[in-house]
């Protein structure tokens, strides 16, 4: 590695520095004054790339048509902005965090069908920027002469935000209403106002982060989650809400991906090493170091405790015999379905799918809804499930039955070590150290070829002779599904579950009764990893065929989604929210090319008409029945 | 060998001393109020004592054993119990089952996975319910409850252990007098019964004067008189900076 190349992975990190801190700002600021994770925040960055595309196609050829162009499209994903905040988020500031949460992700799966709708599925690179298209030679070696214009746009964004922060009315009111919510109120400002107005001027920010980028990477529709997994990095790796910590993200973790590429692959211990192949993950890592070390980001301040305390929760009762007939009979059923649905073969293999599914929401809605840890990377587990079972069937030679008996054990593992992190934070900061970890799986899963097998992942993992007839593995799938799930239930009616809630419900109170609340977590955590690790390896042996996507984000928030969608107060919640979302999803996705705006559109529903989930809320009517009654 | 022995106890929140060389004691089958105006340091005092914070300095000794150092939920089984002065309870579960946490901890029967929690010491939480006056309303879910009958349910759970020392940070605040003078005579027939003591905040003086044995006065974090009631009514100073403004 010499002293140019070195210098030039230094600028090449300045420039994805300052492309960080754009699209990350608007998120930090959003969420200092309005205290609203928006999970769509890459939805506007990408959004903001296919607007440019289209106008620079257009009147992109002079110097004045392409930075208007950009110009232009910032201001419409900042009109846009505006909209969503005051159609949807304006009725949703006071729902408990994980419907906001939620909300905004409904918004990314239609962003995404819109997108596809209006753009194609076809990547779409832009031109490049007139009069900036050539490079300059620095040390003998080329460098874009557009990236040293972006070196200088990131810095100054920032000074023009300090300017508006410190010195204009609005940025006091920004920041007053970042440090103390009530003081807005006192100062007599139209809070209705003063959001909708952050709002727009961070999407706007996010619009112009992705219009920059128009020129060096195309457009496409992956942009979104790629854009948001970046955004949440470094606004929680300098601290939410904090401005100045979004910038010193950006450069840190700019200049170590660059940093990385520059070392390239070393020879050590006779393995070759290769630090390029870190990036992936690499922003991952940072983040979990700094939660770890730092549990509020770089510079972050402790904010006032969340104004959210979610819904109030009805105490838990066992079934009652009602439920229990109704539960039976829903046994008798499924144990009858290979019989009678001979004729529909598909069925039983969709009521596997349904079955591991079930197992799945199930142990995260343990974590999630008794315990209060809102993880965002439940997926990790399933994978490490899945992973365990093919490798200890390829690698290991083990028979199935063994590989399937102990590969949830590495889910345990995993559990044990993250939790161990994971549960020392709460809020947003467990969610994304959660995101984090299962990033950092999924990114071993996709990059370690030799056992792993890579992106190709794991094929050839079919059930034992015995199993082998989809009916059979339909009865051990169920077995273990309602096995599983029945001693969740059981857990959470026993002391521990009740331990578990006191914790989420008062931790000082649990504290000040004797009971550890970590301890407590942390050994739920493990125990829902583990189920999960069961549901993971049962799906590895009726696909036979694992690859890292088991592992990826989009099955964690599959996971949270069903268990909204049950009820997350429920204990049948997530059975039935992972039931109906399986079968919607197979349903829907073979007939209707934008299921994901559908889905979107029922979440957002979900969110705003029935909080209680489906199981909630026939619940809750079954209830003012027997008070009518 | 007093039951609860505090000296020097100091503690400052970034440079300010919110309690400052505090000391004093509480005997068995006593009751100590220890009042001041807001702000004047009590619940601090009350969060060093329970192991909530930790002091910068000054000595706490349980039966003469330290608790400097010592999590909140060891200084509960050391048998300190606590009522906050914002109600901490477990919203999502019933009167009874808030009760029954307090005591599958105190056997140490919290971990079980698989007994039915709710059908757990029943009996005995109806038991200690009742002692405050809430066993009608065991069954129901403690989130509907009223101000006044939280206050009442936190002291059944405090009373859950059977603890040597009772600490209550304005128990009868948010009840209506003649909540408080029961409540506080309640307090009072179980220190008889069970020879514990007691700490306790109150800003309504009646009380105070009806059930104290002992108070402390605190102004500004420091200990500005104490003694019996009388004793510290005549107090010139007190009257001055507390009785005064009372509220
Ligand atoms: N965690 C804390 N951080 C900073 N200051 C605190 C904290 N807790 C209490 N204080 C300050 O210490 C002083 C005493 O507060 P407190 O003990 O609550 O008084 P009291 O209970 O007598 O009304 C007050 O000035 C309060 O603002
Ligand atoms: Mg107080």
């Amino acid at each position: 590695m010499s002293v140019d190349a070195l210098l030039v992975q230094f600028l090449n990190g300045l420039a994805g520095a300052s492309t960080l801190f754009l699209l990350a700002v608007g998120l930090s600021l959003i969420f200092g004054v309005t205290r609203i994770v928006n999970f769509a925040h890459g939805s506007f960055y990408m959004l903001g790339i296919y607007i440019a595309y289209s106008l620079t196609a257009r009147i992109g050829g002079s110097v004045l048509g392409f930075w208007g162009s950009v110009v232009l499209a910032a201001l419409a994903v900042g009109l846009l902005g505006v909209i969503v905040e005051c159609l949807l988020l304006r009725r949703i500031y006071r729902a408990p965090e994980l419907f906001q949460l939620l909300a905004t992700f409904a918004l990314v799966l239609i962003a995404r069908d819109a997108a596809l709708a209006i753009w194609g599925p076809e990547d779409l690179l832009g031109p490049r920027a007139p009069g900036l298209k050539g490079a300059v030679e620095i040390l003998g070696r080329q460098f874009p002469q557009y990236d040293l214009a972006l070196i200088f746009i990131g810095p100054a964004v920032l000074g023009a935000l300090w300017w508006m922060l410190t010195r204009t009315r609005f940025g006091v009111l920004i920041r007053a209403a970042t440090e103390d919510r009530e003081m807005v109120g006192a100062l007599g400002v139209n809070q209705a106002w003063l959001f909708t107005a952050v709002f727009g001027l961070g999407t706007l920010l996010a619009g112009l982060g992705g219009a920059l980028q128009g020129p060096r990477e195309p457009a496409n529709l992956g942009l979104d989650l790629m854009g948001i997994g970046d955004a949440f990095v470094v606004v929680v790796v300098g601290g939410m809400g904090s401005i100045p910590g979004a910038f010193l993200a950006a450069l840190i973790i700019a200049e170590i991906k660059a940093l990385c590429i520059a070392i390239g692959t070393v020879h050590v211990f006779g393995f070759d090493f290769s630090f390029s192949k870190l990036t992936l993950v690499v922003e991952f890592l940072v983040m979990a170091v700094v939660l770890i070390w730092k549990p509020l980001g770089l510079l972050g301040k402790p904010s006032a405790a969340s104004r959210n305390s979610s819904a109030v929760e009805a105490p838990l009762a066992p079934p009652d015999k009602a439920a229990k007939i109704f539960g039976y009979a829903v046994l008798v059923l499924l144990l009858l379905l290979p019989v009678v649905g001979q004729m529909f073969p598909y069925a039983v293999v969709l009521m596997i799918d349904i079955l591991v599914a079930v197992l799945f929401a199930a142990s995260l809605h343990f974590i999630m809804g008794p315990g209060g840890m809102h993880s965002f990377g439940h997926a990790a587990y399933f994978g490490l499930g899945a992973y365990g079972a093919g490798l200890l069937m390829k690698q290991f030679s083990m028979p199935m039955e063994a590989a399937l008996g102990l590969g949830p054990l590495l889910a345990a593992a995993g559990a044990l070590l993250f939790g161990w992190f994971c549960v020392r934070l709460s809020g947003v900061y467990l969610a994304m150290l959660t995101l984090a970890f299962a990033q950092i799986v999924w990114s071993i899963a996709f990059q370690w070829d030799e056992v792993t097998g890579g992106s190709n992942g794991i094929i050839g993992l079919w059930p034992a002779e015995w199993l082998n007839q989809k009916a059979a593995y339909y009865y051990l799938t169920l077995a273990l599904t309602v096995g599983g799930v029945l001693f969740l239930w059981r857990v959470l009616l026993a002391p521990f579950g009740y331990a578990l809630r006191a914790g989420r419900d008062s931790p000082l109170r649990a504290d000040a009764i004797g009971i550890n609340v970590f301890n407590y977590q942390w050994m739920a955590f493990v125990l829902a990893g583990t189920v999960c690790g069961v549901a993971g390896s049962l799906f590895a042996f009726s696909k036979g065929t694992i690859a890292p996507d088991v592992i990826h984000v989009g099955r964690s928030i599959d996971g949270l989604v069903m268990v909204l969608l049950g009820g997350v107060q429920t204990l049948a919640g997530p059975v039935v929210g992972a039931a109906l979302f399986t079968w919607l999803q197979d349903a829907v996705a073979r007939e209707f090319q934008y299921w994901r705006a559908a889905l979107g559109v029922a979440i957002l529903l979900l969110v705003m008409v029935f909080p209680l989930g489906v199981a909630g809320s026939v619940k809750r009517l079954l209830r003012r029945r027997e008070v009518a009654a | 060998m007093s039951l609860l022995e505090v000296n020097g106890l100091t503690k400052a929140f970034g440079g300010v001393r919110a309690v400052s060389e505090v000391g004093f004691t509480v005997e068995a089958g006593e009751i100590l109020a220890l009042i001041g105006p807001n702000g004047a340091g009590k619940s601090t005092c009350f969060n060093m004592l329970n192991g909530q914070l930790r002091p910068d300095s000054g000595s706490i000794k349980l039966g003469g054993v330290s608790t400097i150092g010592l999590k909140p939920r060891r200084v509960w089984r050391m048998g300190v119990g606590r009522t906050f002065q914002i109600t901490a309870t477990f919203g999502s579960m019933t009167v009874r089952e808030n009760v029954q946490m307090a005591l599958l901890s105190h056997r140490g029967r919290l971990k079980n996975l698989w007994v039915r929690a709710r059908e757990q010491y029943v009996a005995e939480a109806d038991a200690l319910l009742a002692r405050v006056g809430m066993r009608e309303q065991a069954e129901r879910p403690c989130s509907v409850l009223a101000y006044g009958d939280l206050k009442r349910l936190e002291l059944a759970v405090a009373l859950a252990n059977a603890p040597k020392l009772l600490l209550m940070d304005e128990p009868t605040a948010g009840m209506a007098p003649k909540e408080r003078i029961e409540l506080m005579a309640l307090t009072a027939d179980i220190v008889k019964s069970d020879s514990i003591g007691v700490l306790f905040t109150e800003h309504d003086m009646d009380v105070v004067f009806r059930h104290a044995s002992r108070m402390i006065v605190l102004n500004r974090g420091q200990l500005i008189a104490g003694g019996v009631p009388a004793e510290v009514r005549a107090n010139p100073e007190v009257q001055r900076i507390y009785l005064g403004s009372r509220h």
